[in-house]
């Protein structure tokens, strides 16, 4: 490991030079810099590394009468929802999607063997940001409250908004989300709309977009179950009931989603 | 979805002041047969088809027997009106609606139709009014399969319909060539969402996926973030502002090594991620701009995941989001480079914004089978791809802003490719790209703009008994002059900007003032002398010794393209000593070696190969050319033993030769010589229509009769001949057979381009290789 790292910082280097030079940082400066990031870069490999690890080691010891592992049955439905222990007892191959500020999809199919499939940088920090702007929140904890007193149905435009109901050449709900923040380009729905109902457009924008780009990855990966991991999902049940629901909905029940106790 | 909302306000406060210019849009409307109309969130696209009167030249032969033939002409000329089919299409802005159902109805007056075709979100709204307004029934039709029946007729008819945006580049626009087969294909329609549809075949699709983050997301979220109304507006902002303030970064994220985990620190970890604060503000241009790409990346991202799962690489983009955006249309190729690792393309079509009207009018037209014709973008009546940026082309916006039109004319007959191209995904007619190539296409402008005088006072002249020719060639000349202002600030309005399509677009206007044929009287009296010559000229072939004779024939072949044999001074020569004149002309050609010569290939595979089974010869002008020059050569192979098919055009395009003038020709040279009359008796030379009325050559779109004679006659040999079809275009054509180019370079620039002087003769013969 330490050679591989200072190999990076060699390659690294070398890289980077060019650039400090025409910005007019001096060489010892930059040394400096890239001391301090070579730490941190190290540090956040392990955090993937471990992330990976864990996943792995509550699914081994996932018997000890609590289970680590759990999904959602009936996730839209506020009386009949409960959440359910899910037994990895063969856990390969997994789809990991660990939502942080932005998202990282990997696909696990060993203890050593994962790879990184693809990204999004439509994440908690999306969402976060996005309340910010949108209603002078402060804290992640206060845009996901707000969140929860909220209808996105007013921002979005729904299908049935568009066709009257289901369209159906294609198939699709009238229920579905046609136009993520759709409804605001009209001046006067931008008027109607509260904070609340803004904060909560925002969360299920990021999350169906989220959930989408699982899906994709987890049927050109082959793989069916989804690991869904993350910051984001810290006390967010909307997010996940709603990643349960749009996972099972759009596979036609072929994908699972399945979410971590202690992750 | 293509429901664009928003804008709908205007409703009441319709302009109803403005009048129109009824020469200019909504043209030929006494004559409409069918209509429909794709109405979007802020604009309006009326679909129509008509028959359009025009002139046309017809010649016929005279009956010569028993009658002195000495000191008439060859054949009778006559100009007649001829109808032929043509598609209308015309956008607007919502706003003018009622003024424009108003002067619809105002117009019709052949008309039986019953019924309105109507797609598009905005259908729904203006359905009574249109009702009252038109007396004609709406007929909602699916938006989306609409939009693939229009996707799937462009992709077919209109060449350079296609293309990748590459903004770094020179050539902001690269379009494609079309490829005879155009299915499968990924449409992903960016409207307020996105829906990604893929195309198996004419009738054949299905919705794979779809995205709520689309156009409305851009819209309704940059709104909220900037108070900034207008979709284009916001996509100004856009373009002035600086995501990174806004995005987190990876390198923000990850601190300096982020390489080892094969991301570059450039990329955006979280968009919005630097926002997550109450106490700081954000410039309206910043978040426009990363709202932009987050969405666009997103969109990218999804796309290239679908066409992965479905095996697709071309994936066409349409919707109001990209709709002629140069901003929209660059983001989205960044990303779809970006997830695909470049193995999926992102493609735009020049008449996206049409597709809803030409599927709905297609819907509706059904029992005319438009698919079973080939049609033809007509330059005169489009208006062609405008930037929508005003930054960047200011000029000229002014009406052509407000109403955007392309019309299209039904061919005779189907066209499809030679099927001796090597190639034919890969053919590009044309030599030069004079997109790309910013002074070969300023030359040639300038070239076209200089000329231009001339060529309205020759069309004004061919018509001495119109009283309003005159008239008619100054318009010819304004609408010509105001096309080429257009290309040089947008070469790319009409796809590639060619030396074919400034051709093109020339004939296509002369047309559409009633010129038919400039020429035709010129080439009636050439074809008259030539013929006077073409006994002695074989009687001097056939004295030669066979090798001295095929170098004469060349000779020949080459001779006939010296000369602008329409100017005056020519044709004075000609008509006192037309002998002198062809030999002179022969003179003023290039000693050996030449420019591009092969010759001495050319004539060791004549004397040691077999005989050709077939060739297809494409021939040039009229008089000389066809007579003194192309006919010995026929003759001479026909001689061989090869079977010949002799193809022209099939309407005129300046002093070319058309299939007609060929039949009365050939005909008056059959009576002459034994070995033609007797080929032409047993179908040895056959003569066929390109299906063309270009002075240029486009292989694949060629008559469909002369496709299946070059199968049947196994056709061995292409012979392709002067500088429009050899050097202008096809001086790169690969075909599957042994062929000839040959052309005498008339314009010294273009000799001084290739490394030669004016005059300089290019005899190109091509063996494929095994």
């Amino acid at each position: 490991m330490p050679a591989f790292i200072q190999m990076g910082s060699e390659k690294h280097f070398s890289s980077l030079h060019t650039t400090l030079c025409a910005t007019g940082g001096g060489a010892y400066k930059f040394e400096q810099d890239f001391r301090t990031m070579g730490d941190l870069e190290l540090c956040k490999l392990d955090e993937l590394d471990c992330l990976v690890k864990g996943v792995l080691y509550i699914d081994s010891v996932g018997f000890n009468g609590h289970s680590e592992c759990y999904y959602y049955e009936n996730p839209t439905d506020n009386e009949r929802c409960q959440k359910l222990p899910f037994n990895l007892e063969n856990p390969y191959p997994l789809l990991l999607v660990n939502i942080g500020s932005g998202v990282s999809i990997l696909a696990v199919y060993s203890k050593d063997n994962y790879k990184r499939v693809t990204g999004t940088s439509l994440g908690g920090g999306t969402f976060f940001g996005l309340c910010c702007l949108l209603t002078g929140c402060s804290t992640f904890e206060e845009a996901l409250e707000m969140a929860s007193h909220g209808d996105s149905t007013k921002v979005d435009k729904l299908v049935r908004d568009i066709y009257g109901g289901d369209y159906e050449r294609f198939g699709l709900p009238g229920w579905a989300v046609a136009s993520s923040f759709g409804n605001m380009m009209s001046k006067e729905k931008r008027e109607s709309v509260s904070k609340e109902d803004l904060a909560r457009a925002t969360l299920i924008t990021i999350t169906n977009n989220i959930g989408s780009i699982a899906r994709m990855c987890a049927l050109n990966e082959n793989i069916n179950r989804v690991v869904f991991v993350g910051n984001f999902l810290r006390i967010n049940t909307i997010s996940m009931r709603l990643l349960a629901y749009a996972l099972d909905y759009w596979s036609k029940g072929q994908l699972k989603a399945l979410f971590l106790e202690h992750e | 979805m293509a429901e664009r909302g928003g804008r709908g306000s205007g409703h009441s406060s319709l302009d109803k002041s403005i009048t129109l210019p009824p020469d200019e849009i909504f043209r030929n409307l006494e004559n409409a047969k069918r209509f429909a109309i794709d109405i979007g969130g802020s604009l309006t696209k009326l679909a129509y088809y008509s028959t359009v009167q025009h002139k046309v030249a017809r010649v016929r032969s005279f009956d010569h027997s028993g009658k002195d033939i000495e000191n008439e002409p060859l054949y009778e000329i006559s100009v007649q009106e001829e109808i032929t089919a043509r598609l209308h299409f015309i956008k607007f802005e919502n706003t003018y609606i009622e003024t424009c159902l108003d002067f619809i109805k105002d117009h019709l007056v052949n008309t039986e139709t019953k019924v309105i075709k109507a797609t598009g979100g905005g259908a729904y709204k203006f359905k009574d009014l249109i009702e009252k307004k038109l007396g004609l029934k709406v007929d909602k039709e699916d938006v989306m399969t609409c939009l693939i029946k229009g996707c799937n007729f462009v992709l077919r008819n209109i060449p350079h319909e296609v293309f990748a945006y590459q903004k770094d580049s020179d050539t902001e626009f690269r379009f494609q060539t079309n490829h005879p087969n155009i299915f499968p294909y990924l449409l992903v329609n960016i409207g307020s969402g996105v829906s990604i549809v893929k195309v198996e075949s004419e009738d054949k699709f299905e919705w794979i996926g779809g995205s709520s983050i689309g156009g409305g997301t851009f819209w309704g979220l940059g709104a909220l973030l900037t108070k900034t109304k207008k979709f284009d507006e916001l996509l100004q902002l856009a373009s002035k502002g600086q995501h990174t303030n806004v995005d987190m970064l990876v390198k923000d994220v990850y601190g300096g090594a982020y390489q080892t985990l094969g991301l570059s620190g450039n990329l955006i970890a979280s968009s919005f991620g630097k926002s997550t604060t109450a106490d700081k503000e954000f410039s309206k241009e910043d978040m426009a701009k990363s709202l932009l790409h987050m969405i666009s990346n997103d969109i990218g991202q999804l796309a290239c995941l679908y066409a992965k799962l479905h095996n697709l690489d071309k994936i066409y983009f349409g919707g109001f989001f990209i709709r002629g955006h140069p901003v929209t249309m660059r983001t989205i190729t960044y990303s779809i480079n970006f997830f695909s690792k470049g193995e999926v393309q992102a493609l735009f079509l020049r008449h996206e914004g049409y597709l809803g009207a030409i599927g709905a009018f297609l819907k509706g037209a059904e029992q005319d089978n438009p698919n079973q014709y080939s049609w033809g973008e007509n330059y005169a009546g489009s208006s062609g791809l405008m930037s929508t940026s005003p930054d960047v082309y200011p000029m000229q916006r002014t009406r052509s802003g407000t109403f955007d039109m392309l019309e299209m004319d039904r061919l005779e007959r189907p066209l499809v490719n030679l099927p001796l191209l090597k190639d034919p995904s890969t053919y590009i007619p044309d030599t030069v790209d004079l997109t790309d190539d910013a002074m070969a296409r300023k030359y040639w402008l300038t070239c076209f703009e200089e000329a231009l005088d001339g060529v309205a006072k020759r069309a004004a002249a061919s018509q001495p008994d119109s009283v309003d020719a005159q008239e008619r060639a100054e318009k010819f000349r304004q609408k010509y002059w105001n096309k080429l202002q257009t290309l040089r600030q947008q070469p790319f309005a009409y796809g590639t900007l060619t030396v074919r399509s400034l051709l093109d677009t020339r004939e296509h206007c002369l047309n559409e003032f009633n010129f038919p044929d400039p020429y035709s009287k010129v080439k009636q009296k050439e074809n008259g002398i030539a013929l006077k010559c073409f006994q002695s000229v074989i009687e001097s072939l056939d004295s030669l010794d066979w090798e001295e004779r095929q170098f004469a024939l060349v000779k020949g072949l080459l001779a006939g393209n010296v000369f602008d044999w329409g100017a005056k001074a020519v044709s004075d020569v000609l008509e006192s000593e037309p002998q002198f004149g062809f030999e002179e002309a022969k003179s003023k050609l290039q000693e050996r070696p030449w420019l591009e010569d092969s010759y001495s290939q050319w004539l060791q595979r004549l004397k040691e190969g077999p005989p050709h089974k077939c060739a297809l010869i494409f021939a040039d002008n009229s008089g000389i050319d066809i007579i003194l020059g192309v006919f010995p050569f026929v003759r001479e192979l026909l001689s061989r033993g090869t079977e010949v098919i002799l193809a022209c055009n099939s309407g005129p395009a300046l002093n070319d030769v058309t299939y007609s003038e060929s039949l009365i020709v050939t005909e008056r040279i059959a009576a002459m010589d034994p070995v033609i009359h007797s080929a032409l008796r047993d179908e040895k030379l056959l003569l066929v229509q390109t299906g063309s009325s270009s002075p240029c050559l486009d292989l694949s779109r060629l008559d469909q009769g002369l496709a299946v004679l070059v199968r049947e006659r196994q056709t061995d040999l292409v012979v392709i001949e002067g500088m429009g079809r050899a050097i202008h275009t096809n001086y790169y054509a690969v075909l599957r057979c042994e062929s000839l180019k040959l052309a005498v370079i008339k314009n010294s620039w273009l000799a001084d381009r290739l490394g030669g002087k004016i005059f300089s003769v290019i005899f190109k013969y091509e063996v494929p290789c095994k």
